[in-house]
C-alpha cells in the first residue's frame, strides 16, 4: 500500500495535533480516498494497523459519513444539491438533466468510468442556488446550460 | 469563489474584509490583523470574558447563547488540558456564511480561537471545517501555517510568554456533526454519535477536558468586539442582542446571497429591498427564518426584527440566519418532504424517536405529496412531531419536528389539497416524481 509522499508528510504531521492516534481517521480516510478512488479493504486494513484499530472499526466510522466510499465511483463525481433552497430554484430539473444527460441515476457511474453521479445534501451553496460539486469544485448560479458546460469541461479535461 | 453582495444597509464587522485579500497575512496586518489577539493578551481572562458577555454576543450557530456566559463555565483549575473548539461543520440547509468566512477572513477565526482560548486557560485548539469545503481548509492550513511562521502561534505568541496552538480538522460528510457533542467524537476519530448531558462540553469535553465550542461567525466577531469594545458592538443590535449577522438570504428572490445586516432588522425589508423582492411579480408564500430547523412563517408574519428574541416572540427561531423565501408557486407540502429527507437521511441512528420518527414522517409525506395520502395522517404526522420534541438525545429530532409541525398548523389547507388522490396542485403536469 504506498500513498503519495504528501500524504506521507500530512499523515506524520497530524499525528502531532492530536492526544489519541485515531483522531486522525475521519479527515484521513478522506485523503486516502482521495488518492485511491475509495477505501478498497486494502486502505481500510492499512489505515486500521497505522491507528491501531480493527479494520471493523474504520468500517464503523466509514459507514457513518456521506462522502466515504468503500465503492470505486466515476473520476469525476458529479453532486447535485435537492435541498431546500436549491429545490427552490431548479435543483431537482438540474439533477434529471445530468441523469439524462450521463444516463446514469443517484450513485451510477458512466460505463467509461468518467463520471458518477449523487444527489447531495445542502453542500452550503444556498446564496447561489442551485448549486453542484464535481469533486471539491462548486459549481454555483447553475441552469441546464451551464451545467452542460461544466461537464464537457471535465470530459476535455481526460482527453487533452 | 462563491459571489460577494452588498446593499446600503449593510454594517460590516464580520465582512469587513471580505474580496480585500486577507487570506494573505500581509494584508491582514495592514487591516488591523492581529491587533485584538495582542490587546487580549494584556486584557487577561476575566477582563475578556467580561468585555464579551456585555457585549451581548450569542452563538451564531443557531442556539443563540451568551457567549460569555458559556465562556465563563469553563473551570479555572482542571486536572485535563483544556480545548477551544471552533465549529467550521456549516451544513443546517440555508446555510452558507462560515463558507464565507473561511474564504475572505481565516485569519479572524485563527485570532477568535485564541481569544477564547486565553478567556478560558486553554492553550490548544482545533477549527473543524466540513468535508466538503475543501478548498476552505486548504485556505486554513496555509493561514494556520502562516501565522506560526510570524510567531502569532506557537511558543510565547507576540513575545507574552504564552503558548497557543491551533490545529485543524476536516470532516467527510454528515450533518449532525454539527452538533456539539456529535462534533468532538467525530473529531475523536469516530461516528459523529451525540453524547449525553450533563456533563456539559465546558466541563467534559474533548478527550474528557474541558471544551468550549463556538460557531466559526461566533469567534469570527470576537476580534471586532476586543477592538470596538462591547457597548460599540451590543449597541449594533436591540438589548440582549449584540452586533450583527450574516443573513443567508436564498430562495425566490431577485439578488440572493449573504448580507450583514444589524441584530434586530426588519424580515420584510431583508426580503423586499436587501435582496430586491420577488422575481416575476409572484407573491410572497412563506419564510423559513433561520436555517431548515426553524417553523415557517407565513407572509403576513414578516413584520419582525431579525434577532433572536423578537424571532422567538413571532414563534421560529434565528437559527443559523439561513433565511429561505418561497413564493406562491411553492408546494409546502413538497418542501416539507424535502426537509424531512434530509432530517432521515442526517439523523444518526442513535436514538428512537429521531431514527424512527423521520423515517415515518418522510414516509408519509412521499406518499400523501404523491396523492396516496388519507385525511388522517395530516393528525397523524403532527402528534409524531410533537412526541419527538423533547426526547431525543440531541437537538436533530427537534429540528425535524419543529418545522413540519408548523407546516401543517399553517398550511393545513395545502394538506388537505392533496387528499383524494388529486394530483399536487403544484407540481407540472408530467413533471418526473422526485422524491
Amino acid at each position: 500500500m504506498r500513498f503519495s509522499d504528501q500524504f506521507e508528510q500530512r499523515f506524520a504531521e497530524m499525528l502531532t495535533h492530536y492526544p489519541t492516534k485515531r483522531s486522525v481517521l475521519v479527515p484521513t480516510l478522506l485523503y486516502a480516498q482521495d488518492e485511491t478512488g475509495y477505501l478498497s479493504d486494502e486502505v481500510i486494513e492499512e489505515l486500521a494497523s497505522r491507528l491501531e484499530l480493527t479494520a471493523l472499526d474504520v468500517r464503523n466510522v466509514i459507514s457513518y459519513y456521506s462522502m466515504l466510499t468503500t465503492k470505486p465511483r466515476g473520476k469525476y463525481n458529479v453532486q447535485v444539491c435537492t435541498n431546500i433552497a436549491c429545490m427552490l430554484r431548479g435543483g431537482e430539473e438540474l439533477l434529471q438533466h445530468c441523469e439524462k444527460k450521463l444516463g446514469i441515476g443517484h450513485k451510477g457511474t458512466t460505463p467509461d468510468g468518467l463520471f458518477s453521479l449523487e444527489e447531495v445534501e445542502c453542500i452550503g451553496g444556498c446564496s447561489w442556488a442551485p448549486a453542484a460539486q464535481v469533486n471539491y469544485d462548486f459549481h454555483e448560479n447553475l441552469t441546464t446550460e451551464k451545467m452542460d458546460r461544466v461537464l464537457e469541461g471535465y470530459a476535455k479535461k481526460v482527453t487533452a | 469563489m462563491a459571489d460577494l453582495v452588498s446593499h446600503p444597509d449593510e454594517v460590516k464587522v464580520v465582512s469587513r474584509r471580505f474580496g480585500m485579500g486577507a487570506t494573505n497575512l500581509d494584508r491582514y496586518l495592514e487591516m488591523d490583523g492581529y491587533k485584538a489577539v495582542q490587546k487580549a493578551l494584556g486584557m487577561g481572562a476575566e477582563a475578556i470574558v467580561n468585555e464579551v458577555k456585555n457585549s451581548g454576543l450569542r452563538g451564531r450557530g443557531g442556539a443563540g447563547f451568551s457567549t460569555g456566559l458559556k465562556w465563563s463555565f469553563v473551570p479555572k483549575q482542571a486536572p485535563k488540558p483544556k480545548y477551544v473548539l471552533c465549529n467550521g461543520d456549516e451544513s443546517e440547509p440555508g446555510t452558507c456564511k462560515d463558507r464565507l468566512i473561511f474564504e475572505h477572513d481565516p485569519h479572524a477565526v485563527i485570532e477568535g480561537v485564541i481569544i477564547a482560548g486565553l478567556a478560558v486557560g486553554s492553550h490548544t485548539g482545533y477549527i473543524y471545517v466540513r468535508g466538503e469545503y475543501r478548498y476552505l481548509l486548504d485556505i486554513m492550513q496555509k493561514a494556520i501555517a502562516d501565522a506560526y511562521a510570524r510567531g502569532f502561534l506557537g511558543k510565547n505568541i507576540f513575545g507574552s510568554g504564552c503558548d497557543f496552538d491551533i490545529y485543524w480538522h476536516g470532516g467527510a460528510g454528515a450533518y449532525e456533526v454539527g452538533e456539539e457533542s456529535a462534533l468532538m467524537e467525530s473529531l475523536e476519530g469516530k461516528r459523529g454519535i451525540p453524547r449525553i448531558r450533563p456533563p456539559f462540553p465546558a466541563v467534559v469535553g474533548l478527550w474528557g477536558g474541558p471544551t468550549v465550542i463556538n460557531n466559526a461567525e461566533t469567534l469570527a466577531s470576537v476580534p471586532h468586539i476586543i477592538l470596538g469594545g462591547a457597548e460599540w458592538y451590543a449597541n449594533l443590535g436591540p438589548p440582549k442582542n449584540g452586533g450583527t449577522r450574516l443573513f443567508c438570504l436564498s430562495g425566490h428572490l431577485k439578488r440572493p446571497g449573504v448580507y450583514e445586516l444589524p441584530m434586530g432588522y426588519n424580515l420584510r425589508k431583508m426580503i423586499f429591498e436587501v435582496a430586491g423582492g420577488i422575481p416575476s411579480g409572484r407573491a410572497l408564500k412563506a419564510v423559513v427564518p433561520g436555517g431548515s430547523s426553524t417553523p415557517v412563517l407565513k407572509s403576513d408574519e414578516i413584520d419582525i426584527g431579525m434577532d433572536f428574541d423578537s424571532v422567538a416572540k413571532a414563534g421560529s427561531m434565528l437559527g443559523s440566519g439561513g433565511v429561505v423565501v418561497l413564493d406562491e408557486t411553492t408546494c409546502i407540502v413538497k418542501f416539507a418532504l424535502r426537509t424531512m429527507k434530509f432530517y432521515q437521511h442526517e439523523s444518526c441512528g442513535w436514538c428512537i424517536p429521531c431514527r424512527e420518527g423521520t423515517d415515518w414522517l418522510k414516509k408519509t409525506l412521499i406518499r400523501f405529496h404523491s396523492g396516496g395520502g388519507v385525511k388522517k395522517d395530516i393528525d397523524n404526522m403532527y402528534y409524531l412531531s410533537e412526541n419527538m420534541l423533547g426526547r431525543t438525545f440531541c437537538p436533530l429530532g427537534d429540528a425535524a419536528a419543529m418545522p413540519t409541525m408548523a407546516f401543517i398548523k399553517k398550511f393545513r389547507q395545502e394538506f388537505e389539497d392533496h387528499l383524494d388522490g388529486k394530483p399536487c396542485p403544484f407540481e407540472k403536469a408530467g413533471a418526473a416524481v422526485m422524491v
